[in-house]
């Protein structure tokens, strides 16, 4: 194998492949990216088993070939090579040694055969559609902060895909949680998604497809079976097996008779949580809020360091209430709200609180309240 | 019972016999006759087994399966810790009503100072110990053994001695001459390990540790030499006290022969979770931080800790994080010890504030299982207080 690649594409495609490929593997071959030259491509292909890239990008491609080498060490080359240089790889099979020449710079890394190269097992989709990126972006990137790492209860550790009934009809729905705080956000269904099968998306996996989402006019080909998905766009396809486990049934949780209404301007709110729970120094900081006729007091007290008390100017109209709620999970579902104002639900100190971005209940959190 | 020094004494130790089963058994009187294991929880080690039981070889820590090898007829129930935490909390009461002076070790077992309160009550402190376990047995339908000596160490030995609904008394005049017949290991804290590290220093009985000077003690075992060479005379002025300045809580077991058995540590796992709890629970703590420990064939140590979302006391939550730790483990073993353990310690008010969604009572259960409002009614906010200022001794 032997091509010629600008350095920017190729920084592209081997930042994504190391950033699949597993640090800390026992087994060699899964820190290398596969390189395959063949036409006017080079494919990368990078996997940790669970997860596969690949990365297609224009090349000129002097000699057919493939190999394996360190997708780390060639993204840590390539990063520091200067902007706008051309990139050589030329593989001698026989050393077992992959020449990467830019400028006056000669590299000569170890490979590794390409047929001990892991491929991911092709599956069958039963269900195949397009989405776009704006509209994946929100499903992913506003339910992903409740994702459990909680390793014990592992089908809390991705994001549930899967289609659901919403107020007007189906909807594509993802939901996370972590047992603190649920994330549920609808988008409307795509054709060709009636039928898929729900899947749990591996936080990795997640965090992988978010690569392919920065322009908003991309849209992705999604395929879906039990047991593995598969976003796609005509350069790059990430394959990724789903969790395999159930995924418990979140719309018990989502409390549907909260009538105590909070209206608070999200960004004034989250700034405000954000300063009271300075004076905590504790892990879990509790944020009690103070709810009456129009007004809202957020306190924290930590007996050990100080109390801060803020008072915020807001819409509520029923009965006195105090709730307490940790710091950090406030913020995060505040900072998901970017139009409108937050509309807070509360029933009682002790359950769990609603909060959706002013009415629209395509995108609805739901946190647990903490004893203060 | 008759003993020359027996109203003399006051420093005193109360173990419940066999405490989870005996509340199962009260509970169920359909279980009295027969015997019975606590234990499960996820995968099988014995928590707790009854006399019955013990009587066919069961002890605690001994995997399930082998257990039910020696006792195939006994009947194998899940802890319910919450109803443990309930009667703990009724002995307790029972024995602030003798002394504030009361140090908890775990649900079922704790240390009484009854120096000076003979005037208050009109009775003796052997006497009135005598009507806590009779309390006990007729009110809440649960034994107990108390020891009774003039030091914990001692009252420690003792309440062992005469177990099940014992009570045995270690005087000063005796104290010698009782000791120097024993075995190293009766000596509190001298593990496994340690009593390797004792038999490679050809000391087997207290009487070998008496021929050891006290310079030489010290030099070969460091801190614990010094506290041998002491307890072994008899000596042990610690205090009894509520307050002593906890920094961790931890179990351990050394297993007969190393293991590589996942299913079998995970077993474990789950026992020494439920103890650490059950401490915790006793010393009105929560921790914020899990840590599990490994010891290697070789005697090598493997530590691994992490943080907690939130302080906890529930066995639940410990074990789940101590699992998660030894799943990271990638090393097969075999392993010759186990122990769990929280840290980073803050009062037991901050424990499990946050729910679960997906588990509505795990709050109720620990409210439940929280031991502080009893407590808080007994002696006020203060307790609460120095509570804080005990984790100011600790970093946060």
């Amino acid at each position: 194998m032997k091509i010629s690649i600008e350095r920017a594409t190729l920084l592209k495609a081997v930042a994504q492949a190391q950033s699949v490929v597993e640090r800390r593997n026992t087994i060699p071959i899964l820190a290398n990216v596969l390189i395959e030259a063949e036409g006017d491509t080079v494919s990368f292909r990078a996997t940790d088993l669970d997860i596969e890239v690949v990365d297609k990008a224009a090349a000129q491609v002097e000699r057919a070939g493939a190999t394996t080498v360190s997708a780390v060490m060639l993204h840590e080359i390539v990063r520091k090579l200067p902007d706008g240089s051309l990139v050589q790889l030329a593989d001698d099979s026989a050393a077992g040694r992959l020449t990467v020449t830019a400028g006056r710079s000669t590299f000569n890394l170890a490979t590794l055969p390409k047929e001990d190269f892991p491929v991911m097992a092709t599956s069958e989709y039963t269900s195949k559609f397009s989405a776009d990126a704006k509209t994946l972006r929100k499903l992913f990137d506003k339910s992903k902060f409740a994702i459990s790492t909680e390793e014990t209860r592992y089908y809390l550790n991705g994001v549930y895909m899967h289609v659901a009934t919403g107020e007007d009809g189906q909807v594509l729905r993802c939901v996370a949680t972590d047992g603190h705080r649920l994330a549920r956000i609808d988008s409307p269904l795509p054709a060709g998604a009636e039928g898929m099968p729900g899947v749990i998306v591996p936080r990795k996996t997640v965090n992988e497809l978010r690569k392919l989402l920065e322009d908003d006019e991309a849209q992705i080909a999604v395929s879906v079976s039990e047991t593995k998905v598969r976003f796609a766009t005509p350069q790059i396809t990430l394959t990724s097996k789903v969790i395999d486990g159930t995924f418990p049934d979140y719309t018990r949780v989502i409390p549907m008779g909260n009538t105590r209404k909070l209206e608070v301007d999200a960004k004034e709110f989250a700034n405000a949580v954000d300063r009271v729970a300075t004076v905590s120094s504790e892990r879990s900081r509790a944020v009690k809020l103070a709810l009456d006729e129009d007004r809202l007091v957020l306190s924290v007290n930590a007996p050990d360091s100080g109390a801060a008390e803020e008072e915020l100017a807001v819409a509520y109209g029923d009965e006195r209430l105090e709730i307490g709620f940790n710091a950090k999970y406030l913020l995060e579902i505040a900072n998901q709200v970017d139009r409108e104002n937050a509309v807070f639900l509360f029933n009682s100190s002790g359950d769990p609180t609603l909060m959706r971005e002013g009415g629209d209940t395509s995108a609805v959190y739901v946190v647990m309240p903490m004893r203060v | 019972m008759a003993h020359p020094e027996l109203f003399d004494l006051s420093i005193a130790h109360m173990d419940c016999d066999a405490f989870y089963a005996s509340v199962e058994k009260r509970d169920d009187p359909e279980l009295r006759d027969k015997p019975v294991i606590i234990g499960g929880g996820q995968r099988g080690v014995v928590s707790t087994a009854c006399y019955i039981a013990r009587i066919r070889g069961v002890r605690s820590a001994m995997p399930m399966f082998q257990a039910l090898k020696l006792c195939p007829e006994a009947v194998v129930i899940k802890p319910r810790m919450s109803r443990y935490v309930e009667v703990s909390r009724q002995v307790r009461a029972m024995m602030e009503e003798m002394t504030p002076s009361i140090e908890p070790l775990s649900l079922d077992e704790a240390f009484l100072d009854l120096t000076g309160t003979a005037r208050l009550h009109g009775a003796p402190p052997a006497v009135m110990l005598a009507r806590l376990v009779r309390r006990m047995e007729t009110e809440l339908g649960i034994s107990g053994s108390i020891g009774l000596s003039h030091n914990k160490f001692l009252a420690k030995v003792a309440s062992d001695l005469d177990k099940p609904r014992g009570f045995a008394v270690i005087g000063r005049a005796e104290t010698q001459a009782f000791l120097k017949t024993q075995p190293v290991r009766l000596i509190w804290g001298v593990g496994a390990a340690g009593q390797e590290a004792l038999d490679r220093a050809g000391i087997r009985t207290i009487d070998d540790l008496l021929r050891w000077d006290r310079k030489e003690l010290s030099q070969r075992f460091g801190q614990m030499g010094e506290r041998l060479w002491h307890l072994a005379r008899g000596e042990d002025n610690r205090r009894v006290t509520r307050d002593a300045a906890v920094k961790s809580i931890s179990k351990e077991t050394t297993f007969n022969e190393d293991t590589a058995d996942r299913e079998l540590l995970d077993g474990h796992l789950w026992r020494l979770a439920e103890q650490v709890s059950d401490r915790a629970k006793a010393k009105e703590l929560c921790g914020g931080t899990v840590v599990l420990k490994l010891r290697r064939a070789n005697f090598s140590l493997l530590s691994r800790r992490q943080a907690l979302r939130e302080p906890s006391q529930m066995a639940d939550r410990i074990y789940r994080t101590a699992r998660e730790l030894l799943d990271h483990v990638t090393e097969p073993g075999p392993f010759r010890l186990i122990g769990v353990g929280i840290a980073d310690l803050a009062p037991a008010a901050r424990a499990d504030l946050t729910g679960d969604l997906l588990d509505p009572d795990a709050a109720r259960r620990a409210q439940a299982e929280r031991a502080t409002d009893a407590i808080r009614k007994r002696f006020g906010s203060d307790a609460i207080v120095k509570g804080r200022s005990l984790r100011g001794r600790t970093p946060g």
